[in-house]
């Protein structure tokens, strides 16, 4: 009842969790749906603890605030640890398995482990992008948005930021068709 | 024009620019520092007045002196910001001085914490100044609601020369949303017959909130209760949300009813008329819409993020027509739909048939 897809997206401060979740929600707004976002962080200007909460649906999105949600990216183990119990019976999880070794505890949600940073790191160079290779496969998995509606995010974005931000466009491009592409090969263990 | 998506706080900064705000005077902290951080890039720019005050007393102050020349001018903060700006607020009723005050609710009492709560709807509506006065107060529940409330604040208190505030919470401020931002809808009244503009040729004016001569403050509170039953009658406003057969009626205002519809929603879903009323300005309280509503209804449940303040305003409104429930959790407590829906359960079940009312109230 809380929209058609609600997600949390949570790891530390400068991996771009609350990032993911601004682009999923632009392109949200880029197909025509309704959508919400709402961060949460401490007071740390680095490192600390950050998630945000996303909601797209066909109709009104009546709390920003998820209680129980479709799924969550938990970009190393605090995260996981965090919001393992968040995720609704038959939902699923993406793991970072490169920064969280944490045991599963679930038996009644699914879960996609994945080596962000070591992939990150092969195909860009920089462990940067592991929340955009989460946020490709995410949509590869839940089909909720368009990877091209994403892309398009990206592109529109490239062109108001810093030269030096917008010089990682394609990177961002490649790292989301990436992620994708993990979850159509079956590149990951459950 | 087309829907953006903006937060909350970003969203109440560019409605009051496209307002025609021409000064921010503010002092920050969360979690409404957006507000100040997006008029300290963007004012600057047009050519308007951007200060960070040394204090909140300093900022509402500032309000106060640009409010004197009719210019649109306006401060933003969080709860104990606010409770610091209520000697002010008291003297911009007094002296009627426009002004535009947004309060982004966080835990409190004290210094509290940064969660999203609903603890200062006393503060924003009973006040913390001296003497008889009111606070025109607006309460969004969306980012789009949060624009046009934005436009109305600035509309009326030039309208009204009366101080007016958005109470926004936490939730409101930090979300984002799509929302249209159109452009400033209305048309504000010429404001040169009592502004402070050089008194060149002409008279000179005093706009003060010290009346010292016997009778002059009797006779100006009841000048200004005047005008309060005015602003009562031309802009009280709620929302209807499924409220024509609703047996079990719930009141909430701002960001929890947006999630009491979605309980409302599931509540009709599995046959049970309930609805919700949702009082968009706070004063002008829509007390005898409300009265009239709880006439044909069994129970109303009050739903808050605090310990029950608008409650009070319920049962003044309800004044008997039927029982009041409360449910609330304060200070940073969030109420999701399924807490409200099984509420909701719980209490249906209990309205049904075990109120005694007169004939014409059962159906």
């Amino acid at each position: 009842m809380n929209g058609d897809m609600s997600v949390i997206i949570s790891g530390f401060g400068g991996q771009g969790a609350l990032f993911a979740g601004i682009l999923l929600c632009h392109a949200a707004v880029v197909e025509g749906k309704h959508t919400t976002w709402f961060p949460a962080y401490g007071a740390e200007m680095r490192g600390g603890a950050v998630n945000c909460s996303v909601n797209i649906s066909d109709s009104d999105v009546p709390s920003p605030i998820i209680d129980e949600a479709d799924a969550v990216i938990a970009l190393n183990d605090a995260s996981q640890e965090k919001f393992e119990h968040k995720v609704k019976s038959g939902g699923f999880m993406i793991i970072n398995s490169s920064l969280s070794h944490l045991k599963t505890r679930r038996t009644d949600i699914n879960y996609i482990k994945i080596p962000l940073n070591e992939l990150a790191q092969k195909l860009t160079k920089q462990p940067a992008f592991v929340n955009v290779i989460a946020l490709g496969a995410f949509l590869e998995k839940t089909k909720i948005l368009k990877i091209e509606s994403v892309k398009e995010v990206m592109k529109e974005m490239a062109k108001t930021v810093s030269a030096k931000k917008a010089a990682l466009l394609p990177n961002n491009l490649e790292s989301i068709d990436f992620g994708a592409s993990i979850i159509k090969q079956q590149m990951v263990t459950a | 024009m087309a829907k953006v998506l903006v937060k909350g706080n970003e969203a109440i900064a560019q409605a009051a620019i496209n307002a025609g705000c021409q000064c921010y005077f503010g002092y920050p902290i969360t979690p409404q520092s957006e507000i100040g951080e997006y008029m300290g890039k963007h004012l600057p720019e047009m050519g308007r007045v951007f200060i960070t005050a040394e204090s909140e007393l300093a900022s509402i102050n500032m309000v106060i002196g640009a409010g004197t020349t009719g210019t649109k001018a306006m401060t933003s903060s969080s709860s104990c910001g606010i409770a610091l700006m209520q000697e002010a607020i008291s003297a911009m009723c007094c002296a009627e001085v426009p002004g535009v005050i947004v309060s982004v609710m966080r835990g409190g009492p004290g210094l509290g914490n940064i969660a999203p709560a609903q603890g200062d709807y006393f503060q924003a509506l009973k006040g913390g100044g001296n003497g008889d006065y009111k606070v025109i107060v607006l309460s969004p529940s969306t980012v789009q609601e949060a624009i046009d409330l934005t436009y109305r604040a600035f509309h009326i208190a030039i309208k009204y020369r009366n101080p007016v505030m958005l109470l926004a919470d936490g939730v409101l401020g930090q979300m984002m949303e799509p929302a249209e931002f159109g452009e400033y809808p209305y048309q504000d009244p010429d404001v040169t017959q009592w502004a402070l503009d050089g008194a060149n040729n002409r008279p000179a004016r005093n706009i003060v909130s010290l009346h010292m001569p016997e009778g002059n403050m009797e006779a100006l509170t009841n000048r200004i209760f005047e005008k309060y039953e005015q602003i009562a009658k031309n802009e009280t406003t709620y929302e209807d949300y499924m409220l024509s057969d609703a047996k079990l009626v719930l009141t909430a205002f701002g960001s929890v009813a947006r999630v009491a519809k979605a309980a409302v929603k599931k509540a009709r879903d599995n046959g049970m008329k309930v609805g919700l009323f949702r009082p968009v300005t706070l004063f002008p309280f829509p007390d005898k819409d409300l009265h009239e509503t709880a006439k044909k209804a069994d129970m109303i449940l009050d739903l808050e993020l605090n310990k029950g303040q608008m409650l009070l305003d319920v049962r003044s409104a309800v004044f008997g027509a039927c029982p009041v429930e409360f449910y609330g959790r304060p200070a940073g407590g969030l109420l999701t739909p399924d807490m409200i829906y099984n509420k909701i359960k719980e209490l249906y079940s209990k309205s049904e048939g075990s109120v005694q009312k007169t004939g014409a109230a059962l159906r």
